[in-house]
């Protein structure tokens, strides 16, 4: 089954069913995250190529901060020039629009994933084409474009090689950097032989599972589709508002092929995806390359001001897209996740994530910032978005990582509560709070206390004698001893250990 | 009300607690712009930058641009080049004595056309030392976009005197192209992916060679 039903038979591979994105007709029916990673986690293969591209990448970032002798200063510099963008956003927006409009660019408004889908198929049907080239953007991926273009007979052609083998391996990005690392390179082999030939250009006879050939495959695959395109869709990194500017940071060079031969662009921006000046690009290039491939500059950055007679898409539109992101920044506190730049460097430091990966997280922004973002643009109904916020230990790597330093933790913890104060409106009962009647009754004096611990001395003397560690404990226990042992309680408390032998001594 | 309305009106009652001040009193930046980065060498660093992204570079006195420009295009065995409009014309007549076929783009060529072409040669605006970029704003003697991405090999001239330390000084100079509505091209190497097994592979879709010629 797929999302959309099509009638007609379908032009690009199907995704796996169910939704990742956000603002969908249907509800996001994803199990809860513990779930989700239980699975995730019986597959070796994927912990194994994701656990070395997670620390590779990481360690390669420390090397290059480490250059940049005021690194803290940037971040710094970063966050406040979000920040200001967030708190001012009405502003900043109608001057971007304003600029866009000024250098020839059209701009659209869109509520939400329909509109904007409705609005980009339009587009698309106007110039009486039934395919688009299309770069890897994680705005697209959240209003699930390629679906919707799908089900109007439109084929989006995925065009970065990661995307390419995810596209046509009928499957997800499982990080947002390197979203096919989940796949080794005779799973791709494989992928490419099968499916390449259906959609455009077969591989070469005798194609070897070397990287290089993989990639030499893809690159006679795809321009085939880049000369031929007569529209192009992108995401943005930046739009930069005084100058009417769009930019798009890229390493393969399949984004310039989709910004430059087309003679219609696309390209669909977040509404918090802007920088005020053009002086404030300085910034966002040093955060940005290092923070996220761990380069110092990634191999290609393209940037636009409207059309430029002569050079590139004639026609040049902006499609600014809210899809929740106001209600993120209605919450002072959740606000600030609006800063993020996408850079996938609270992922690559995350525990969690370098063990579960990103399909774990039922939701096209997986991670630390996935479990923060996720539920402030979908809300917290559906069971995965309740649980994201608890994907976390709570050990705070991202937040020192984080290029335009994000409180995550904080915005963690804030999001818990939001949650747990629902619960409590929704009056579902739950257990914390029967939980803490005992417990506050142990605390409330020392005598109480004494007396539970003399409790647990005895049983660890009697009953628990030859137990060494508490494994999965029955219900109520269950979701806490699930993961975790407990350790045995001593046989005697520091507290008696202390009277028996410093007890004169007050 | 129609969805731009609909949006702004969503953002100003999401920042009702927001103060009305212009931004920049309401979040003061303690950042000064255009700084240049303190490095023992800015050329030297350049090259080893650039190196380190797998161009090749050439580094010539000014006189012997068209020298370099002659052996790059025999040793390469580029047979046919594309050039731009504005492009130098003793750096047109050198890659012609190299060998290579020379083509204009007036008319503008067909992008399948394009990709029938070994190469192009093209100016630059600004190159960036710290970072091994080169930013080329598409004036004539750079040429239109895809000159420089669909051949296979893009021969670049740069001017010692372009090259500067780091990132904000580069945004300095090339503020002037975007305001006059110039689009950028920053090139940091070549195309490379690391999407398998993240293991690097140079040249995915642009050129696969990058050769620098620095003149000083
Ligand atoms: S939250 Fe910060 S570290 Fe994570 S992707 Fe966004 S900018 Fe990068």
């Amino acid at each position: 089954m797929t999302i959309n039903q099509t009638s007609h038979a379908r032009r690009t591979p199907a995704p796996p069913p169910g939704t990742f994105g956000v603002g969908q007709p249907e509800p996001v029916a994803s199990p809860a995250f513990r779930k989700n990673a239980q699975k995730q986690l019986q597959n070796g293969r994927m912990r194994k190529n994701l656990s070395h591209a997670t620390t590779t990448i990481r360690n390669k970032r420390l090397l290059r901060v480490a250059e940049v002798p005021n690194w803290e200063d940037v971040r710094s510099a970063g966050a406040a020039i979000k920040d200001r963008v967030a708190r001012h956003l009405d502003q900043y927006l109608a001057q971007a629009e304003e600029n866009l409009t000024k250098n020839g660019a059209v701009v659209h408004w869109a509520r939400d994933a329909q509109e904007a889908n409705q609005i980009i198929t339009s587009l698309v049907k106007a110039k009486g084409v039934d395919e688009v080239v299309k770069i890897k953007s994680m705005v697209t991926q959240e209003i699930e474009m390629n679906e919707a273009l799908e089900a109007a007979g439109i084929a989006a052609w995925e065009t970065d090689l990661a995307e390419l083998i995810v596209q046509l391996g009928h499957d997800r990005p499982s990080h947002v950097l390197v979203p096919a690392i989940h796949r080794n390179r005779e799973e791709v082999r494989e992928i490419f032989k099968k499916e390449m030939g259906t959609y455009g250009t077969p591989p070469p006879q005798g194609m070897t599972n070397d990287p290089p050939v993989l990639a030499g495959a893809a690159r006679v695959h795809l321009r085939e589709k880049f000369l031929r395109a007569k529209v192009g869709i992108s995401g943005s990194n930046m739009v930069i508002c005084d100058t009417g500017t769009v930019c798009i940071v890229e390493s393969e060079g399949n984004g310039r092929m989709c910004l430059t031969l087309p003679e219609t662009l696309i390209s669909v921006v977040g509404i918090e995806k802007i920088i005020p000046t053009f002086d404030d690009l300085e910034v966002f290039m040093k955060l940005l390359p290092r923070s996220s491939t761990a380069e110092r500059m990634n191999p290609y950055t393209s940037m636009w001001t409207g059309v430029t007679e002569g050079d590139g898409p004639k026609e040049v539109h902006v499609v600014f897209v809210d899809n929740g992101r106001t209600n993120a920044l209605a919450d002072p506190e959740g606000r600030q996740a609006l800063r993020c730049i996408r850079c996938s460097a609270c992922m690559n430091i995350c525990p969690i994530f370098e063990r579960v990966g990103g399909h774990a997280y039922g939701s096209v922004y997986p991670g630390p910032i996935g479990i923060i973002l996720t539920p402030m643009l979908r809300g917290i109904d559906s069971d995965i978005d309740k649980s994201l916020p608890y994907a976390s230990t709570l050990c705070c790597a991202c937040a020192d990582v984080c290029p335009v330093k994000i409180p995550i933790p904080d915005i963690i913890v804030h999001m818990r509560n939001k949650i747990a104060e629902k619960k409590k409106h929704d009056r579902r009962p739950h257990l914390e709070p029967l939980v803490f009647i005992p417990v506050d009754w142990v605390f409330k004096e020392s005598k109480h206390w004494e007396l539970a611990q003399k409790a647990v001395s005895i049983a660890k003397k009697s009953v628990l004698k030859n137990v060494e560690y508490f494994g999965p404990l029955p219900w109520p226990a269950s979701p806490w001893t699930r993961a975790r042992d407990l350790p045995m309680p001593p046989q005697e408390s520091f507290r008696e250990w202390w009277k028996k032998n410093r007890g004169g001594a007050r | 009300m129609n969805a731009r309305d609909v949006i702004f009106s969503r953002i100003r009652t999401a920042l009702a607690d927001v103060p009305n001040l212009p931004p920049e009193q309401d979040i003061p930046l303690d950042w000064k712009y255009g700084e240049p980065l303190a490095l023992d060498d800015v050329l030297d660093t350049f090259v080893k930058m650039c190196v380190d992204y797998k161009a090749t570079v050439e580094r010539v006195p000014a006189a012997k641009i068209g020298e370099t420009i002659t052996k790059l295009v025999k040793d390469r065995g580029l047979k046919s080049l594309v050039v731009p409009g504005g492009l130098e014309a003793s750096w047109r007549k050198a890659a012609e004595k190299g060998g290579a076929k020379i083509v204009d783009d007036e008319p503008q060529k067909t992008s399948p056309e394009l990709n029938e072409i070994d190469g192009v040669i093209t100016a630059a605006r600004v190159g960036i030392a710290d970072t091994g970029t080169i930013v080329l704003d598409h004036a004539p003697d750079q040429g239109r976009r895809a000159l420089s991405l669909v051949p296979d090999t893009h021969l670049c001239v740069i001017n010692a005197d372009q090259v500067v330390s780091d990132v904000p000084e580069a945004v300095q100079r090339l503020k002037p192209s975007v305001q006059a509505g110039n689009p950028l091209t920053w090139i940091s190497g070549g195309s490379a992916t690391s999407d398998i097994e993240l293991s690097r592979v140079e040249g995915v879709h642009g050129p696969r060679n990058l050769l620098i010629i620095l003149a000083e």
